[in-house]
């Protein structure tokens, strides 16, 4: 396959950026998105060129890592996979594809297609975690009793990989289905209601302080995460910050 | 409270779930003039006089309007500044329906039409009778509403107005349940209703409409 590559160029966060136009050839299209890429930097460093600059790590749709936002889209053209589980058969010989970092202010741009998102790290911090009791009485996690429903709801929230792709493809680049996730997993527990107010008040206060904007349900972020991540989480988020918002 | 991102989605979907039953209510009433001149009459003059109507929950219908309004135009300059730097190819329409990412063009488009309501019902009303104070007519309301609509472009404006309320109540109805925290086995089913209402009361309005023009 022969494509053209329309990448966006940032030599560091306060550079100014742009789009910049490559041609690759000879591209198989059993490769992955990412092998692609990483074809294409070794063409730059041959030609004596900064290669670009992307964020990967696990390359096998876990880590959360990948961040591209491929022709319009988080991740590519593909549902529920990660730019790195994207392969190039999902395109045609001659495209063009735009290859854009994840956009928000609260992603800033690092260097070409790699954003900060310690955004969601801080968010976090600020509330996604139990405490564990470990004075040699702790009892143990399977003698607790959890109800079938309630439990596999909770492992779908958890299986949010915190990758960005809710926030890149939000229109108001919200937060919104990231902290519902990590909300739901630990509300829907047992271990997780002891800490339920403070969680959920703190995790949306941090939310709201790094910046990302409001949730206006049009629902682009069920939609384009590659985890599945519903809805329901959101809903289920909003009544736990009601119901802390009247206890607190 | 309201600083928040999450209190705020809650005081858009309440305030618009508030705007709703009105819309309703509103409905019911002008439906009577298609079938009885003497019930619509006799509600209009009942609602344009009774003192709770009047004095208590116009003033709240009022700051319901306003208030939606305000903080939907809020909400759409923060989000608005929360990218600051657009994308270059961005595909709205693969993840997310035209009606959810436009309520701000369904919303200012709703907006102007209620200055049209004000300036056709609201201002004359309130000049009848609080700045001529006319003598009460229980019987003048049914001509007042068929005079209105022997125009062919209000009736056109007033069409056009309701598809664009149709298409905010399209995403605005069931998003408002969601904003409450109601996402369970009742949602698929709310679904239903509220995109049945979305589409029925604004054909409704518009069936008034033009049931008066080729009537009046």
């Amino acid at each position: 396959m022969n494509l053209t590559l329309k990448i966006w160029r940032q030599a560091n966060a306060k550079a100014k950026g742009e789009m910049v136009t490559y041609s690759i050839s000879d591209v198989s299209p059993d490769m992955s998105f990412l092998e692609m890429m990483d074809m294409h930097n070794e063409l730059l460093i041959d030609r004596g060129e900064d290669p670009v600059a992307f964020d990967h790590d696990c390359r096998e749709g876990i880590c959360g890592m990948c961040s591209m936002f491929i022709n319009g889209e988080a991740h590519g053209p593909d549902r529920l996979v990660t730019t790195c589980q994207l392969h190039m058969r999902k395109f045609k010989d001659g495209d063009t594809l735009t290859i854009e970092p994840f956009r928000a202010n609260a992603f800033p741009v690092i260097k070409d297609l790699a954003v900060d998102r310690s955004a969601f790290d801080r968010i976090q911090q600020a509330g996604g975690f139990v405490s564990v009791n470990t004075s040699g009485n702790t009892q143990d996690a399977n003698a607790i009793p959890i109800d079938k429903h309630d439990a596999d709801k909770a492992f779908d929230a958890a299986t949010c990989i915190g990758c960005g792709a809710c926030v890149a493809s939000c229109k108001n680049a919200s937060a919104m289905l990231f902290v519902s996730a990590k909300v739901s997993q630990y509300a829907l527990l047992p271990q997780g209601k002891i800490e339920a107010t403070d969680r959920v008040l703190n995790m949306v206060n941090q939310m709201d302080e790094e910046g990302f904007g409001n949730c206006t349900n049009t629902g682009a972020c069920e939609v384009e995460c590659p985890k599945g991540i519903s809805l329901e989480n959101i809903a289920r988020m909003n009544r736990e910050y009601l119901t802390a918002s009247l206890k607190d | 409270m309201i600083s928040s991102t999450i209190a705020r989605k809650v005081a858009m979907a309440l305030s618009g779930l508030f705007l709703i039953l009105f819309l309703g209510q509103h409905f019911t009433i002008n439906m009577t003039s298609v079938f009885s001149e003497r019930i619509f009459n006799l509600i209009s003059h009942f609602m344009g006089n009774n003192p709770l109507v009047q004095f208590v929950l116009q003033p709240i219908l009022i700051f319901g309007v306003l208030f939606h309004f305000i903080m939907g135009l809020v909400l759409e300059y923060q989000n608005s500044r929360s990218r600051r730097i657009k994308y270059v190819s961005y595909k709205g329409s693969a993840n997310a329906s035209w009606v959810s990412r436009n309520m701000i063009i369904s919303g200012v488009v709703i907006l102007s039409f209620l200055g049209l309501h004000f300036y056709d019902f609201w201002v004359p009303e309130i000049n009848y009778k609080y700045v001529e104070f006319l003598p009460e007519d229980p019987d003048r309301y049914f001509e007042e509403l068929v005079h209105k609509f022997h125009s062919p472009v209000r009736v056109s404006l007033y069409a056009l107005s309701f598809v664009f309320l149709a298409l905010h109540l399209y995403h605005g109805f069931a998003s408002s349940f969601q904003s409450l925290g109601f996402n369970n086995k009742y949602s698929r089913g709310l679904k239903w209703f509220t995109v049945a209402f979305s589409w029925v009361i604004p054909a409704g309005f518009i069936f008034i409409a033009i049931f008066h023009h080729l009537n009046g």
